[in-house]
């Protein structure tokens, strides 16, 4: 069947058949292999991205119902300019990664974060972001991470 | 810090932004689950249902009749191939022959267009089993008139990296035995002033490193190709000459960026398989498994410790003994080093005068035990670090004053026959001790814990690099070291851009391809930074010395009339860049030169271990006494690293295994029930999550440049593990007098131990 989107904030028309899965759609048919995919059983959160604005986990969602909705992706997160994303930069400054397999997941989860509740306690942060699983940091560099992608973007909102 | 620098650095000991992130953050970065070659195929594998069977027949013709399916492999096709393989015991086939020895071991593999065709089609393969009585834990092993795993005797794998005898296929199910003995401990126990004996269980662990195993070969007439996530492509390559009886020159390993290890992706794994596959396919073959076949791959030993440990009038430890029985499952794989490694570590970080320790690795018809991060330090450091703290409460002393005064002290050969200590622990203790607040009692219901650790690491040196250094003064580093997420590829480059003197942005990383990459025992045992470091500062000093005579030649000087300077070389008021000194001496704006460097067991690296990995965690943890629930409130980790080439990433180590340790203490846990897994997938099997990080965290360093990699530099990564267990065991009897020998410690096991206290 034929599948229309907007992936990316681009217009995109996609074959595929009835029982694949986004990240499937994503990986394999249009080799956009940033969405990583772990556990396949919609607990670990490194598939996840964006669809309409709400963060989905791409190993468990049909791509049929993504049909005339808006899916963002890691790939489409860097500004028009390829400038890094506030957020990409933040994970980069606070070592927010090590083996970088959960990392595009748990970007694209603060990105939902973020949009969502701006200026975060620590608290909203672990509950909002418990979903998402990283067995190299312990997690301390990714809160940081998002606080400081947080006040960044607020910054950038100011001027 | 506490480092007194012996020369201001530029590059290394800063935190340099990591070399991979820009590729990380965007979803760029390439593992081998995103590589896809043309006309490849795919590959999926059936499972013996049975712990231990033999099988009668397979019958895989209507299988390999559907629609899409190219090849469906099992052992009845493998004629040529030398199915066994095994770095330390060559008793793994590379599909089962003629029978199972545990409950997910591959039977046979179909190849096909697509996954879900291969999929489809494993259930067409009729394979007829004759159950056999299997065994599942060592003491059932060990029985008399138990059922044997392994019938015959096999060779000792090319790389076992230690010297202990082959005891597997030796009429009974002891896989390796392990026996470590100085002093006299049956007169020490006699004289003791105090002893604590108990009996401790570590239980099998599951790495999850996040990607799965993966591996796509393509077999040619130039041989074989493997892209693997293998942490340690030179050692695979070595077992694939033997599986296709080739010339090491027509094996070739290729290892992009690796979505975590942690040990469970050190030595072979699917490699084989899937380049059979790919033979009896004649295509290129990808293999990806799922997280729930990962869990039937490789798991951590489990360890059952029998320990007893003595003190005498004036409070100093004269004597320890433990008898280990670690559950190795159905294959050696790497169980045989990891068990030898558990022997040495028993000891501890201590200077003991009497030890005995006998390790016992049993073949159980359960998953193959391998690596787990820490190599057999975290299962006996249970036992260890909880003795210290029993011992130190029966004699009504401090745990931490007690660990004070009976570490062992920097250049002490504590251990016969091995390195002196390299590292400093009071000073890590004390350190520690300051991060917890050691002396404030904590509040109703909290408990602390300091507890330290030392291995013998860094695996066997033998290491090789190369250093291209460009006409442009840019430079290209060919290494075998395997970038993990450990920050390999960021760490190598800061040294070489140091050493040469030119910007870090200009030092390129090659890495992990055997075709290209100059030989690299392993990327594990915390060993890079010490053995690739120092490789790779020893290959940029070579090069220089290539380039000052270069420019002795230009000049018409000697050699010695020449100072090296940053980025070049100075005499008198003449200087030469890099980039000058190769374009003038080759007459054109191009060429090379390549530094070239070996390390082996010589000279610095002739006594083992390579180095001393220690460390300390302290935490404080809240029990809730009415659910049993325990929270690791405060952590404290210190890294006794020598000198941290890039400190942000000593640190991230530091607390990423401190929290791998922490999961194992409070609820990581595969659990058999009969022959079966139960938990075998994420959904079941708990690991950390954010809430679960403690809210306070505190990371330090000790640089004492005390090391021998390069500028004193030690290895980090595995040491903050071992010693969380026993704290958050320790702590709960801290906090409530209760004492559990057994982790994980579940809310279950504490309430129960709560209950059974009233």
């Amino acid at each position: 069947m034929k599948l229309s989107f907007l992936l990316n904030g681009r217009p995109t028309e996609v074959d595929c058949e009835a029982q694949e899965t986004l990240a499937e759609v994503l990986r394999a048919r249009l080799d956009l292999t940033g969405t990583k995919v772990s556990c396949e059983v919609q607990v670990c959160g490194a598939c996840t991205v964006l669809v309409d604005g709400l963060p989905v986990s791409a190993c468990t969602l049909l791509a049929y119902e993504v049909r005339d909705r808006s899916v963002l992706t890691v790939e489409g997160l860097a500004r028009p300019d390829g400038s890094l994303h506030p957020i990409q930069q933040a994970f980069i400054d606070e070592f927010a990664f090590q083996c970088g397999f959960c990392t595009p997941g748990m970007i694209m989860a603060t990105k939902a974060l973020l949009d969502d509740n701006p200026k975060p306690t620590d608290d909203e942060i672990i509950h909002f972001m418990d979903g998402n699983i990283c067995r190299c940091t312990g997690y301390v560099p990714i809160v940081r991470a998002i606080k400081r992608a947080a006040a960044q973007i607020q910054q950038e909102k100011g001027k | 810090m506490s480092a007194e620098k012996k020369r201001d650095f530029q590059i290394v000991n800063h935190s340099v932004p990591r070399r991979d992130g820009p590729a990380k953050v965007t979803g760029k970065a390439v593992y081998v689950s995103d590589v896809k070659l043309p006309a490849m195929a795919y590959a999926k594998v059936l499972r013996s249902p049975y712990a231990h069977a033999k099988i009668v027949s397979i019958d895989s013709a209507k299988a390999a009749a559907r629609p899409g399916v190219y090849a469906v492999l099992t052992s009845n096709d493998l004629t040529g191939l030398n199915l066994y393989y095994g770095h330390a015991v060559k008793d793994h086939p590379l599909i089962a022959v003629d029978k199972v020895r545990y409950a997910g071991e591959p039977v046979a593999a179909v190849v096909a267009q697509d996954e879900r065709t291969a999929f489809e089609a494993l259930e067409f393969i009729d394979v007829k089993y004759d159950e056999l009585k299997a065994v599942l834990t060592p003491k059932e092993a060990l029985d008399k008139g138990a059922a044997l795993l392994h019938e015959r005797t096999f060779e000792a794998g090319a790389l076992r990296g230690f010297e202990g005898e082959v005891a597997a296929g030796r009429g009974s199910n002891i896989c390796q035995e392990s026996h470590l003995k100085w002093g006299d401990v049956e007169a020490a126990f006699a004289r003791a002033a105090a002893v604590v004996e108990g009996e401790y269980y570590f239980p099998m662990a599951y790495a999850y490193a996040m990607e799965p195993y993966v591996a796509i070969a393509e077999v040619s007439d130039n041989g074989v190709t493997i892209y693997s996530s293998a942490q340690h492509p030179f050692m695979v390559r070595h077992d694939l000459t033997t599986v296709f009886k080739l010339p090491v020159s027509q094996i070739r390993l290729i290892v992009p960026f690796v979505g975590g290890g942690y040990g469970s992706k050190s030595y072979t794994k699917i490699e084989p398989l899937v380049a059979a596959c790919a033979w009896k396919a004649q295509r290129p073959v990808k293999l990806q498994l799922s997280v729930e076949e990962a869990m039937l791959t490789t798991r951590s030993d489990d360890a059952l410790t029998w320990m007893r440990t003595a003190v005498d009038a004036h409070g100093k430890i004269i004597a320890r003994q433990a008898r280990i029985y670690m559950n190795t499952g159905a294959y050696a794989e790497n169980s045989p080093l990891v068990c030898e490694k558990a022997t040495n570590r028993t000891v501890g970080p201590y200077s003991i005068p009497n030890v005995q320790i006998d390790t016992y690795s049993v073949y159980t018809n359960t998953v193959p035990a391998s690596s787990y991060r820490g190599f057999g330090c975290a299962q006996v450091t249970m036992a260890g670090e909880s003795q210290i703290d029993e011992l130190a409460t029966k004699i009504g002393k401090d745990p931490y004053e007690f660990r004070l005064a009976n570490v062992a002290k920097p250049g002490e050969e504590f251990f016969p026959k091995m390195r002196p200590f390299d590292g400093t622990l009071k000073q890590d203790l004390e350190i520690a001790a300051k991060a917890l607040d050691w002396q404030q009692t904590p509040p109703k219901g909290h408990g602390k814990s300091i507890g330290c650790s030392t291995s013998d690491a860094g695996a066997y040196p033998l290491t090789s690099t190369a250093i291209r250094v460009h006409a442009d003064s840019s430079v290209s580093i060919l290494t075998g070291s395997t970038e993990l997420g450990q920050g390999s590829h960021t760490v190598i480059p800061q040294i070489v851009a140091e050493e040469l003197g030119v910007p870090f942005e200009k030092v390129r990383v090659v890495a992990s391809d055997t075709a290209i990459t100059p030989y690299d025992r392993s990327t594990g045992a915390s060993r890079t930074t010490t053995l690739m470091g120092r490789a790779v500062l020893e290959a940029s000093r070579e090069a220089i010395e290539q380039m000052v005579r270069m420019a002795a030649e230009l000049l018409k000087i000697k050699t010695d009339a020449i100072e090296v300077v940053r980025g070049g070389v100075r005499c008198g008021e003449a200087r030469l860049t890099w980039s000058e000194i190769i374009s003038r001496y080759y007459g054109l704006p191009d060429g090379e030169v390549i530094g070239r460097a070996y390390i082996r067991k010589a000279g610095d690296f002739s006594k083992p271990p390579v180095f001393w990995e220690t460390a300390c965690t302290g935490v404080e943890i809240s029990v809730d006494e009415e659910t049993g629930l325990i929270r690791v409130e405060k952590l404290a980790t210190v890294g006794d690293v020598g000198l941290a080439i890039n400190p942000a990433l000593a640190e991230g180590q530091d607390i990423g295994a401190a929290t791998m340790g922490m999961g194992v203490g409070l609820f990581e846990e595969l659990v058999y029930e009969g022959p079966q897994l139960v938990n075998g997938s994420i959904l079941d099997y708990r690991v950390p999550r954010f809430s679960d990080m403690p809210r306070q965290v505190e990371m330090h360093l000790v640089e004492n440049q005390d090391g021998v990699g390069p500028y004193g530099a030690k290895g980090g990564g595995e040491a903050s593990l071992n010693s969380m267990p026993s704290n958050i065991a320790n702590a709960l009897y801290n906090a409530t007098g209760v004492r559990i020998r057994r982790v994980p410690l579940t809310p279950e096991k504490v309430w129960r131990a709560l209950k059974e206290r009233q």
